[in-house]
Parts: C-alpha cells; structure tokens; sequence
C-alpha cells in the first residue's frame, strides 16, 4: 500500500462508525430518558444502546489502529490526532469546571445568604430562623437527614498516592516505549492498570461506607450533591481510563506502538493525567477543605 | 482498540485511498451516510439548517399569529409556551449553529488550502448526531405533557415542573453540545494543522479567524452547559440539591452556570457572521479589507469579553451592587472592539468602487442593522435601566435585530456569495435583490415596533397581553407573516440555482474576490487541494499584511 509522504495530504475513506454510533447514541439516551420517566422496557434499550456504542468503539478503533500500524498516516495526521486530544481534554477540564464551579458557588454565596449573611439577612429570618451555615451542610431543611463526612486523611489520602503513583508508572512505562523496552512498557503499564482499579475499588468502598454508615447520600441536599457528582464524574473518568489502559497494555502486548510513534499510547497518558489533576483539586475542595 | 487485530484487516481498510480523491463515492448512502468528505458534510449541515430554519420559524409564526390580537385566540398559554421554548432551542442550536458549521466545513479547507478537514470521519459524526438529536427534541412536542415549557433557558425551579419531555430535553442538549464539540475540534485542528506551507495565521482569511475563536468558544463553554442540564437532570430525578435552597443550593445558581456558558454562546452565533460580512464588503468595495489586524485582535477582545460578563443577564435577580457594576462596566467594554469593527467595514466601503450584487445587499443591511440591535444591547447594559427592560419585549427586538439581520443576514449573504462556487452556477441575481428587499423591509416592521412594546411594559412569553398594545402586536405580526413568507424565495433561488440555472459561473465568480477558494473551479474538486497551493499577493487578500 501506498505510504503517504508529506507533502501530499491524507484523507481517509468513508466508514459506517459514525452512524453506527448515532444510533447507539439515541438508543441510549432516549432508553435513559424513558427510564427516569419509569417505562419497564426502558433499561433495555438502554442496555441495548450501550451495547451498539461499544461496538462502534471497537470497529472505530480497529479500524483506525489497523490504518495507523500498515503505515497510511503521516506526520500531518498524527498530529491532528495530538490536537484533538488535547481539545478534548480540554472540554473535559470544563465539564468538570461546572461542577467545582457549582461547589465554589454554593460554598462561598448560597450557604451563607441562607445563613443570613450579605443580603441575605432577610431571607434567614423569614424563611430559615435558626439555620446555622457551617460546611458540611444538608441545607436549612436537613434534606436527607444527618450525615457524617469522610475524613480526608483515610481512603482518600491513600487514593491520591495511588493516583499519584500510578502517574509515575505511566510516565515510566513511556519512557520504556521510547528506549523501546518491550518488557518494561509492558510491565509498568499492568502496574498502571492495577493501580488505577484499585482506586475504583476504594471509591466504591467508599460509597458503600458513606450510603450504609454516614448517612451521606446523594440526597444529602448540597453537600451529597456536590460529593457525588463530583467524586461520581471523576471515578467514571477514572474507570474509563482504567479501560483505555487496558486496551494500551494489550496493544502493546501485540507489539504495537513503536519507539518514535505511538499517539494511542499518548493519548491516553495525556488521559490519565488529567483525570490525576482532577482528583488533586477535589481531594483539596472536597475532602480536606 | 483492536483487540482482534491478528484477525487481518476487513476490506474497508484495504481500500487503496490514492484511487478515489478526485471520484465522489458511488451509491446514496456511500456519498451521503458514511462520507468523510467536507463539502458533503458541509452540505448536509446547510439542509438541515435550513430544514430546523423553516420548522423553527413555522413555530414563530404560530407565536405571531397569537400575538395578532389580544385576548386567547389560537392555541392555549401552555402550547404558546412550549412553542417560545422550542423556537428558540431550534433556531439556536438547529438552525443558526449548523449551518455556520456548515459554512466552515465548506469554506475553511478551500481557503486555507486543505485537501478536507483535519478529521474527517470524526466530521461526519459530529453532522449525524444532530437530526437524532432534533428528532429527540421534536418528539417531546407529541408527548401527554407536550414539549418543554419553561423557556430556552430552563430556568430551574419551572423547568424542573415539566412533565415526561423533561429528561428529553436534557439529553437532546447533551447531544448536541457533543456534536458541537467535536465539530469545534475538528475545526481547530484543521485551521491549525492543515494551512497549506505560508498561509501564516495573519495572512488567514477573517471568516477563518472567526471559526477559530468561535470554535475555542464553542469547546470551552458546551461541557458548561452540559453539566448545567445534568445538574437539572440529577435534581428532578436523583434527589440533588444544587438549585434548591432547602438543601441549601439556589435556584440562581443555575442562572449563573447557564448564562457562563449561554453569552459565549450569542457570540458564537454572531462571530462567523462578521467573519463571513469581512469577507463580502472588501469583494464588492474592491478594497481590502480595513484593518485586518485590528479585526482579528477585536474578535479575540470580544471573545475574552464573553466569558466575563455573563450577570448581565440576570441584573434583576437579587445580585450584590458591586456585582451588578462589575458585570456593568464590563458588558459596556465591549461596545469598544464591536465599534472597531463596525467602523472597519464602514471603513472599507468607503471610496470603493461599490456594485450591489446580492451578498452585498446582505452584508450591508447586516451592518446597519446588527449595529442597531447592539445599541440596544447597551441600553440593556445599565444595570438601573434595564431592570426596567428586563424580560419585556424590548429584550426580544434586542436579541433578534441581532440575530435575524444579523445572524441570519450574513448566513443569506454568505449562501449568495459562494453559492455559485459550490454549484458551479449563478443564482438569479433579480429574485436575490427581491429577496432581500422584501427580507429587509419585513424584518423591520417584524422587530422595530417590539422595541415600544418593550419600552411601554409588554413582558415577553405571554400569550395575551393589554389592549393598549394591540397596535404594534398586529403591526409586528404582519411583519413576521411576511418575512416568514419571504423565506420561501430564498429556497426557490437555492433551488433554482442548482438544478435549473443555466449561467456557468467562473473560478473567481466575482470580479473583487480574492482567497484561496477563488482560484479553485466552480464547483471546486471533490477534495480542494491535493497538495498545498502557492500562498502570495496574487491567491490570497492579506499576503502582504502584518510584515
């Protein structure tokens, strides 16, 4: 097959994926929407959905992984792959903007006005006398009822080494790649994996802790809310980094990626780290503070 | 993630691509539901545009005919809810978002001298999520509780009070702010990977300037909006507190987090506009274009602005002072770089040789009449007058001489204007002009009387209203009928040109035209360039600027 050089422009031909992916796309969502409003077949299609998306992930992939190891793509694509790698992640970083901006805004503004602060003197004392605002709180309707929080310097002090760590063996597992270590890419890259499942596991711990023993529920008005969607989001992010690592290790296994090109690789290093520095800002505005 | 990969490869891959860059793919569903091809993309997007254009405005005509006169007449307050909620929510993320992302998928590549977009099978994606999307939305209009009622912003608690379409709704929105994101970077990686070698950033043509700061826009302001409609989503279903104040959250708070991301997001419906009104005014001055660095440096200024000013859209919610002067202060500042550029194009007409073709038309009816709706927006800007303003109909002509002879005029004079280079035909010059003029008049008796109503206390989203604004509803009224009316010239020019009209058009189309995607044929090659084209004073307008 033709290699493509760098002065002529690569475009690839036309796949099914996309549409594929629409349609695992509405079925899930549309399944979503259906359940929340209490349809008994909507779980299924749901499921169903879910399914159709997974397998777009995989003929997608495959697809371009098969393009990517017989050579076809040149120096330009590899780095409109880069950039929008980078773009995405940066959307991610605002996805998770929203929710600390949520957290910042209910810490800093609407807990204290219910307490009566600023101009909210009023608002206290007609509609919430009494209500004291000290964080952690459920609101001035104790929605959810009593809860305790969980310490910082337990389980989570423990996963943020294991992040942090598992950050240093990815790093490690790179430059492996580079000196093309085969044996060393592999084998930091498992280290990574196990690592970042073993954060799962404690944060589903966790949960399990804050729902059976704390009372601390997503119902725990502003307090619940915010941990858990913003715990919640990230440990998604975390699992489907776990994924991808996954995916990398048994490509790698296979004998992919070579010393000076390996986009994938970095890709989902890139990934990994940005679900790491995630988890820094809310061990500090989540748990410690 | 070919886990299968020893397996060997499927035909797909073996495909020999060398073979096919200058053959369209053969078969209906080859060249339209699997093309990785930006002028097919770009095509697809323009449609539905114009599709969600027609379905959006049919909905407006119901408000119009309601508002014709006081007193319930057609459709009961609920329906003429549901009908001001999804006008907006089509005509915002289904009309005027598309189809500028179907003017950059058809232009961007030929003016920087690209073969195609940067990641083309990623472009399809990002199109053929949008009719599911739309479909999603639409059907909430056939449920028990019919479609969402609350208005486009989904202010919580009201919103959260909409029955079964609530949870569609929200998902709709979050699939179309991921096909705006992927279509942002796709976008950003091909302005910034794909420039043909000495196609420098300052030598870009403007309206590709604008894609690239609309598209950072775009990125940085839709996961925002994302997490909004699922904190509304976790607080009608899950049991979440975040906008209510007995668990200690706030309804504002969601204001806050909606207009963070909704007042990028008037700027990312208006900022391709300029780029594409910077395109025509020089073509038909026969002038370059005035102040092309300035232009650039006041798209970003305007950019930066949006993300600072969002309150002022909430100035009578209860906010601090100091916050209502900061967010004051702010909005008024960006008067500054849109003044540059309206005096830019001003600027470039002046002793032009000017002809009057109908983009021109468009371009200038846009200048002068998005000028009057950003004066509008600085009468909204002082905080004390506008919690007179606030929520009446003067905020309604506000933001639609904005977005309908602004937005929507350049989107018409852009379509006119490469109209002949993507069908290799002219349109018909007279039924352009006779569009325009009747666009023009209508969109004025449409809008301008609605600044009074505003003035004299008519609120906005209600169905019937005092009769001592009667007049002005029935003279507004009959101004929307018309211009709805007016639209369908607009397709049988469209239609006219691509399959009726005789006139070949030349390469360069325009006798003032300069940039690459003039010294393409009309229609240009199924992939623009298959290697990068010579970058000097003669192919591009800005070669010899910013040295």
């Amino acid at each position: 097959m033709a290699q493509h050089t760098a002065d002529q422009y690569y475009v690839p031909h036309g796949t099914k994926w996309p549409i594929v992916g629409s349609l695992g796309m509405i079925t899930m969502l549309g399944g979503a929407a259906f359940w929340v409003n209490d349809y008994s077949l909507a779980p299924w299609a749901f499921a169903v959905g879910a399914l159709i998306l997974i397998y777009m992930m995989f003929g997608w992939f495959g697809q371009v992984i098969r393009e990517s190891e017989a050579g076809l793509y040149n120096a330009q694509v590899d780095t409109s792959f880069r950039m929008g790698m980078m773009w995405f992640i940066f959307s991610e970083v605002m996805f998770f903007a929203c929710f600390f901006g949520a957290l910042f805004y209910a810490r800093m503004f609407s807990v204290p006005w219910l307490g009566g602060e600023g101009t909210g003197a009023s608002t206290n004392e007609l509609l919430w006398q009494g209500y004291d605002a000290v964080w952690p709180t459920a609101g001035p309707a104790q929605l959810g009822g009593p809860f305790r929080t969980i310490p910082a310097f337990g389980v989570p002090f423990i996963n943020t080494l294991i992040l942090l760590s598992s950050g240093v063996t990815v790093t490690l597992a790179h430059h492996a790649l580079k000196k093309d270590h085969r044996k060393g890419l592999v084998l930091w890259l498992l280290a990574t994996v196990a690592l970042g499942f073993v954060f799962v596991f404690l944060q589903v711990e966790e949960y399990k802790e804050a729902y059976q023993q704390l009372g601390l529920t997503l119902g725990s008005g502003i307090y619940g809310s915010t941990f858990f969607m913003l715990t919640g989001f990230h440990g998604m992010h975390v699992t489907l980094g776990a994924i991808m690592l996954t995916v990398i290790a048994i490509r790698s296994m296979r004998g992919h990626f070579k010393p000076e090109h390996h986009f994938g690789f970095e890709a989902v290093a890139w990934y990994w780290h940005f679900v790491d520095v995630v988890w820094l800002g809310l061990f500090l505005f989540v748990y410690v503070y | 993630m070919s886990i299968e990969h020893t397996h060997g490869h499927d035909h797909e891959s073996h495909a020999a691509h060398d073979d096919h860059h200058d053959h369209k793919p053969t078969g209906f569903l080859n060249r339209w539901l699997f093309t990785t091809n930006h002028k097919d993309i770009g095509t697809l997007y323009l449609v539905f545009a114009l599709l969600m254009f027609f379905t959006g405005g049919a909905m407006a005509m119901v408000i119009r005919a309601e508002l014709f006169m006081p007193g319930l007449q057609l459709v009961e307050p609920d329906f003429f809810n549901q009908m001001t909620t999804m006008h907006a929510l089509i005509m915002v993320f289904g009309a005027v978002m598309p189809a500028w992302v179907g003017f950059a998928n058809w232009m961007i590549p030929m003016m920087i001298g690209a073969p195609d977009m940067a990641l083309p099978r990623m472009n399809n994606w990002s199109f053929w999520i949008l009719p599911f999307a739309f479909a999603m939305l639409l059907s909430t209009l056939l449920m028990d509780s019919g479609g969402p009622a609350a208005g486009w912003t989904l202010y919580p608690p009201l919103s959260l009070q909409g029955g079964q379409s609530f949870a569609f709704v929200v998902f709709a929105v979050h699939m179309m702010g991921i096909s705006s994101i992927m279509g942002s970077i796709n976008v950003i990686a091909t302005i910034l990977n794909m420039r043909a070698p000495g196609m420098s950033l300052l030598k870009m043509p403007l309206f590709v300037w604008t894609w690239l700061i609309t598209a950072f826009l775009l990125i940085a302001v839709m996961p925002v909006l994302a997490g909004a409609v699922t904190m509304l989503l976790t607080d009608h279903f899950f049991g979440t507190s975040f906008f209510n104040a007995a668990g200690g959250g706030d309804p504002v708070m969601f204001q806050h987090i909606f207009w963070f991301f909704g007042h990028p997001e008037v700027y990312i419906m208006i900022l391709p506009a300029f780029g594409v009104v910077s395109e025509i005014i020089p073509t038909f001055a026969r002038k370059p274009l005035f102040g092309y660095t300035a232009m650039v440096y006041a798209t970003a200024s305007i950019a930066f602005l949006s993300f600072i000013v969002w309150a002022h859209h909430m100035f009578t919610v209860g906010m601090p002072l100091t916050g209502e002067l900061y967010f004051m202060y702010a909005t008024m500042l960006i008067a500054v770089p849109t003044g540059v550029k309206v005096f830019n194009w001003v600027s470039t007409m002046w002793q032009g040789s000017m002809t009057f073709e109908t983009p021109m038309l468009f371009a200038i009816g846009f200048v002068v009449l998005f000028t009057i709706g950003g004066l509008s927006g600085l009468m909204l800007a002082i905080t004390a007058a506008d919690l007179q303003y606030h929520d009446t109909y003067f905020v309604v002509a506000h933001f639609h001489y904005v977005l309908v002879p602004g937005s929507v005029f350049a989107l018409m004079a852009g379509a006119y204007y490469w109209l002949p280079k993507w069908t290799g035909h002219m349109y018909s010059e007279k039924w352009g002009k006779i569009h325009f003029w009747i666009s023009a008049i209508s969109v004025n008796i449409l809008f301008f009387p609605q600044h009074y109503l505003g003035l004299a206390g008519m609120p906005r989203r209600i169905p019937d209203y005092s009769t001592q604004f009667a007049d002005f509803n029935m003279i507004s009224s009959i101004g929307g009928f018309i211009f709805g009316a007016s639209q369908l010239i607009f397709v049988g020019v469209i239609l006219h040109c691509v399959y009726k009209s005789r006139e070949a058009a030349s390469g360069r189309v325009w006798e003032g035209a300069r940039g690459l995607e003039w010294i393409l044929s009309s229609p240009p090659p199924y992939h623009s360039f298959n290697t990068p084209p010579v970058i000097d004073a003669t192919t591009v307008a800005h070669a010899g600027e910013a040295h």
